[in-house]
């Protein structure tokens, strides 16, 4: 099982790069247990959209 | 592929073990490795003559150690483990578990949250700003970034996750309050 720390920077690396198989099913393995990590992956997501904005 | 160079491969791990005793830092390792191995294949001439290869090779390898020392003390005074301590316990757990943001695309309305936004990427160190605004405002691949700033694909990825938990961080303490 993968832990938070690796999962947070599978995270990030997933706006980045294409992850491979097993990196994606861990992370999604991990998520659907970890309310933290679901929820820094939405933070990630909305950081994205917000930098876009920013002018 | 060639004796030389199955030679120069096969010194890998003792390489890596070498550079990460010294980084602390397995990306940053991983990078010199990369570099010691680049460098020996392109020089091969220069060994020809030479006994040991592991010598040589660890020769190259602490030049590039002492550079990426050198590298990270220009930009940033604070390494990546400090961050990544402060986040997370030995067992790799959040210490303080990231809690939902309410709304935040309200924040999206505001000019104040922008101004914010911009505050917190003032903290980060200027290469970091760097990739990541090349990255996420200008929307440039990762490749490209490395080729900019001439650093591995590895490094910035790093530099990527450096700013990213850096900002949000900030966010969360300086606008979604806690």
């Amino acid at each position: 099982m993968l832990s938070c720390k690796e999962v947070s920077r599978l995270v990030s690396q997933g706006l980045d790069r294409r992850l491979g198989f097993a990196e994606r099913l861990g992370l999604r393995l991990h998520l659907m247990i970890c309310d933290g990590c679901t929820n820094f992956k939405k933070q990630m997501e909305f950081l994205r959209k917000a930098v876009k904005q920013l002018e | 592929m060639s004796d030389f160079r199955t030679r120069v491969e096969g010194e890998r791990p003792y390489l890596l073990r070498f550079a990460s005793l010294q980084l602390r830092d397995r990306h940053s390792a991983e990078d010199v490795v990369q570099e010691t191995l680049l460098a020996a294949l392109a020089g091969e001439a220069a060994f020809a003559g030479r006994s040991n290869l592991r010598t040589w090779l660890t020769g190259i390898l602490k030049h590039k150690i002492v550079d990426a020392i050198r590298r990270a003390s220009r930009e940033a005074p604070s390494a990546d483990e400090d961050l990544m301590e402060e986040l997370f316990d030995e067992s790799g757990h959040w210490r303080d578990m990231p809690s939902a943001w309410a709304d935040p695309d309200a924040a999206l309305e505001q000019k104040e949250f922008f101004a914010k936004l911009e505050e917190c990427l003032a903290r980060l160190p200027a290469r970091t700003a760097q990739a990541f605004m090349l990255r996420e405002h200008l929307g440039f691949e990762t490749d490209e970034i490395c080729k900019e700033l001439g650093v591995t694909a590895t490094h910035c990825w790093v530099l990527l996750y450096r700013a990213r938990m850096v900002l949000r961080l900030c966010l969360e303490q300086n606008w979604f309050g806690k």
